[in-house]
């Protein structure tokens, strides 16, 4: 049984970036990944850079480093700036991404919580390099 | 009476002032479509967010402990005035239309007794204000050299502010920008944005239940600083398409009132001309009948 669609939208402060029905999105919120289907608990939530993952009859990700999110009514809204879609990534941005974010972790002058973000971030580009 | 030489080179250089004018008006009315649909599309991000905050804001339970962010350092001693305007001029009203509305603002402030700090975003609002102001600004800001004003202007601006608040600089923000209306409307507006000041848009209740998570302190700590970095992008967006419809219209009376003046001017060129025609004929005409 094909699970039921619900709404998705991805908002950036300069429009729209996605909107669409969709069967699944597994969303990395702050404090792990999460997935959502259709009649979902109303929820608020914030993410940690990570991918978003829609799963419709085909895959999409993006690449979000934060983002907040809000699912109500069967529908997702996501408020990000700064979405990207995972396949309009180049190498090059890439490596010069994970340099600067490795460079900010080891300054200490940041808290625990950009650490966790950060640490997050690198990971995730790491893999995306892969 | 001028001569007609003189006509004619006034004749000549109020066409090209014309052209001139003629050329803003469109640039503008070309910029003016790309920056109208910038704000319009800007504007589902700032509203969803106002709308998540005010969701959250409903369910905090002890509105003592919420961020001060919200709810203020409660107080409000101190005032800080950001005001938005173009680093260009020749907008018709634009500009000055925001400064007055800040100026008043500021007299307000100033009489009743507060303190005073100003923020200035944009070399002309700088220009106007530092002559009355000028000792109470703080801070100016200006991104002549960005040809379009992204997401990270605002958030320079944000951090800025919320970094300010941090260190106990000021108790009330406040936002001077134009709202943009449509092309001939663009209203001044005077936007607190700290502590947030949040209406219920809708008169119906939604009582829906979410779920948090993390706390909800924690996501409104988050969400706050964006909020006030959205808020600042948005001022800026409206701003931008105001910019072009002030200046769309301005250079459009403009033109229209070099055409007048050219209009008038011939026909004083003209009319010297046959003035001059006919005192010639006449000087002929009585030389002849005296011989």
């Amino acid at each position: 049984m094909t699970p039921e669609k619900f709404t998705v939208e991805i908002i950036a402060p300069t429009g729209l970036v996605l909107k669409s029905n969709v069967n699944e999105v597994v969303i990395p919120s702050y404090e792990g990944e999460m997935g959502i289907l259709k009649n979902h608990i109303a929820i608020i939530t914030f993410l940690r850079p990570g991918l978003i993952k829609i799963y419709n009859d085909s895959e999409e990700i993006f690449f979000v480093e934060d983002g907040t999110v809000e699912f109500a009514e069967n529908t997702l809204l996501i408020l990000t700036s700064t979405a990207k879609k995972l396949n309009e990534m180049d190498k090059i941005s890439l490596n010069k991404h994970i340099k600067d974010a490795e460079k900010k972790i080891l300054d200490e002058k940041i808290n625990d919580k950009e650490k966790y973000s950060l640490s997050y971030k690198i990971e995730t580009l790491k893999n995306i390099n892969e | 009476m001028p001569s007609l030489d003189d006509l004619k080179k006034r004749i000549k250089s109020v066409k090209s002032t014309q052209k001139i004018t003629k050329a803003m008006k469109m640039v503008a009315a070309a910029k003016l479509r790309k920056a109208q649909e910038n704000a319009e599309k800007g504007r589902p991000y700032s509203q969803r967010m106002q709308n998540i905050i005010l969701n959250l804001t409903k369910s905090i339970n002890d509105p003592r402990n919420a961020p001060k962010l919200l709810i203020g350092s409660g107080k409000d001693q101190t005032h800080l005035c950001v005001v938005l305007t173009a680093d260009r001029g020749l907008c018709g009203g634009f500009n000055s239309n925001i400064c007055k509305l800040a100026k008043s603002k500021f007299k307000k402030i100033i009489n009743a007794g507060k303190n005073l700090k100003i923020i200035t975003v944009g070399l002309k609002g700088f220009d106007q204000i530092k002559r009355e102001y000028g000792k109470f600004i703080i801070k100016k800001f200006s991104f002549k050299e960005k040809k379009q004003i992204s997401y990270q202007e605002a958030e320079i601006i944000g951090k800025e502010i919320i970094s300010l608040f941090n260190q106990n600089e000021f108790d009330i923000c406040t936002l001077f920008y134009n709202n943009f209306k449509n092309v001939i409307t663009q209203i001044p507006q005077a936007q607190q944005i700290i502590p947030a000041e949040i209406k219920s848009s809708d008169s119906k209740e939604e009582n829906l239940y979410y779920e948090f998570e993390p706390e909800e302190d924690e996501i409104l700590e988050n969400l706050l600083p964006k909020n006030i970095s959205t808020q600042v992008f948005k001022a800026f967006l409206e701003n931008a398409a105001s910019e072009q419809g002030s200046r769309m219209t301005a250079m459009d009376n403009a033109t229209r009132n070099a055409g007048d003046l050219v209009d008038k001017l011939t026909i004083n060129y003209n009319r010297s001309r046959q003035a001059s025609i006919t005192k010639e004929l006449i000087e002929i005409i009585s030389g002849a009948e005296s011989l």
